[in-house]
């Protein structure tokens, strides 16, 4: 306890200690804040500019929640469906490689052509980026399952359907919270680069990328890095839910959620 | 078997059984077993010998290449509702409690929640775990575990347990405590057990009968029948007549080595 607090203290002089520099640098130098804002500036920024930012916050964070919502549901599907026929799976799961190796920057501009621009265009972008972790790591979770649990549960008479949902699903929580930790990381990255392309329909008003390319083109430098430090608290944020939505799932019985408590 | 009046159908009887794996490899060759009602058989022998896929043979879990396997009259697949098979490792799901676990057969098979608690519970106490009816697996011994695992066999009121190397995991203590407490349920319930073991002491102290095998490809070498007394307990290991069994199986699974 008393050095968790240490370390806490030491984090907080670190951090003060860079800021303080950066603003040196910057006032010393006298570094115009449309090149590089100062953390002051940025403050400023920030405080001012602070509904406009929320506003565009929310729209990333709904694109970026929808996406990763979206792939889960279809990507534990798609696992399913390669659990349950092998053939399937040998057939069609090559092609899941190729989600993940497609230049999602090359064919954001196709989706919007399809979809029109706007959330919905950069809701599929991130479900594209985040679907092929989900169905790689669930799928895996799902086809390796001790052979002698599926045994036991022949002997029991089970359904496929029994073994799929009391075996087989819950085999690959683990692996299923391990792809999304993932998604939940390139989510946000996927809302804002969506963003980039098709972030709104009206001049001035999006998620955090069509905010930030707008203040770039206005050269509100400080106001960008306003933007760039709530993209990152966004980017925080996803991953701490998750890691609690499975630590929640997990820590009772899994060994990687191992705790003083056990044994 | 035919031929065979409707009283004496023996409970487990295998006829000129061969298994041979899809690489063509031969596990086993041939064997004709039978087993009768309230038995205690085990079967011996070198790694090869096909201990394990007899079992698996009798569950039905494994299809046989030759020959027939009978349980109680039928396909070992009809018979599978009372017979239980107890795996190497407790094969317990790990994100189950320990009740959950035992109750899984009956889970299945869509019983009501409280004939379901209450069999729990019977045979949690049957094997000295309600204090852990609770905890999940990861947090309980290798004997816990196990005895979780018998349990969960017992639940469904098995006539047949096929036992497939339980208890070579354990510390020597653990597997002598957990023998005799075998022996024990097996002296009430009455089962026909067919049983997997590397141990020629726990082939002794367990069995109304080895069956001893040799290997590549797998086929029966000896039987032989053990004449210790019943109740076995703690101090028939420390008997004359104990020692004398484990010394003429171990001759005998040492000619098979050396054959």
């Amino acid at each position: 306890m008393k050095r968790q607090g240490l370390l806490a203290i030491n984090s907080v002089i670190v951090l003060a200690c860079i800021l303080s520099l950066w603003q040196a640098v910057v006032s010393l130098n006298h570094v115009p804040p449309y090149i590089l804002p100062g953390p002051l500036a940025v403050a400023h920024a920030l405080h001012d500019g602070f509904s406009s930012l929320l506003k565009s916050l929310l729209i990333t964070t709904e694109e970026a929640a929808g996406g990763l919502a979206a792939s889960i549901i279809a990507g534990v599907a798609a696992a399913m469906v390669f659990a349950q026929w092998r053939w399937l799976r040998q057939l069609l799961y090559p092609y899941t490689i190729l989600l993940q190796t497609v230049p999602i920057v090359a064919i954001a501009p196709l989706i919007i052509n399809w979809a029109g621009a706007g959330i919905l265009s950069v809701t599929i972008v991130t479900f594209i980026i985040c679907l092929a972790p989900i169905i790689a790591n669930t799928t895996q979770g799902l086809i390796s399952v001790d052979e002698n649990l599926i045994h036991l549960f022949l002997m029991y008479k089970a359904t496929p359907a029994q073994v799929l949902f009391k075996l087989r699903l819950p085999n690959a929580l683990p692996n299923l919270f391990t792809g999304i930790r993932i998604s939940a990381g390139i989510s946000v990255i996927g809302g804002i680069t969506g963003e980039l392309f098709a972030g709104s329909t009206r001049v001035g008003e999006g998620g955090l990328g069509y905010a930030i390319l707008y203040a770039n083109a206005q050269m509100e430098t400080s106001y960008l890095f306003a933007l760039v430090f709530a993209a990152t608290v966004l980017g925080f944020g996803f991953f701490f839910i998750v890691m609690f939505l499975e630590w929640l799932a997990l820590h009772n019985w899994h060994e990687s959620k191992r705790s003083h408590a056990a044994e | 078997m035919v031929t065979e009046s409707k009283g004496t159908i023996p409970e487990i009887a295998l006829e000129g059984v061969t298994k041979r794996f899809r690489n063509a490899a031969v596990a086993v060759e041939n064997i004709s077993i039978t087993v009768e009602r309230g038995e205690f058989v085990t079967f011996l022998g070198p790694s090869g010998c096909g201990k394990s896929t007899l079992l698996k043979l009798v569950s039905g879990l494994s299809p046989v290449s030759e020959g027939t396997v009978r349980v109680n009259g039928m396909t070992p697949e009809s018979a599978r509702a009372f017979v239980s098979f107890i795996f190497q490792d407790a094969t317990l799901l790990p994100w189950r409690t320990v009740e959950t676990n035992v109750g899984l057969g009956m889970e299945l098979e869509h019983a009501a929640r409280p004939a379901r608690k209450e069999r729990v519970a019977q045979m949690l106490d049957l094997v000295g775990l309600s204090h852990v009816a609770r905890r999940y697996p990861r947090q309980l011994s290798g004997g816990m575990k196990m005895r979780a695992s018998i349990a969960r066999a017992l639940v469904s009121r098995p006539r047949i347990l096929l036992m497939d190397e339980p208890f070579a995991a354990l510390d020597e203590m653990a597997r002598d405590r957990l023998n005799e407490e075998l022996l024990r349920l097996y002296s009430e319930q009455k089962w026909t057990v067919l049983f997997v073991t590397h141990s020629v002491a726990e082939a002794v102290f367990l069995s109304t009968r080895i069956v001893i095998l040799a290997a590549h490809p797998g086929r029966v070498a000896h039987e032989i029948k053990v004449d210790l007394p019943w109740p076995r307990t703690a101090e028939t290991r420390e008997s004359k007549a104990f020692e004398e069994e484990v010394t003429r199986a171990s001759r005998m699974l040492r000619g098979v080595y050396q054959g």
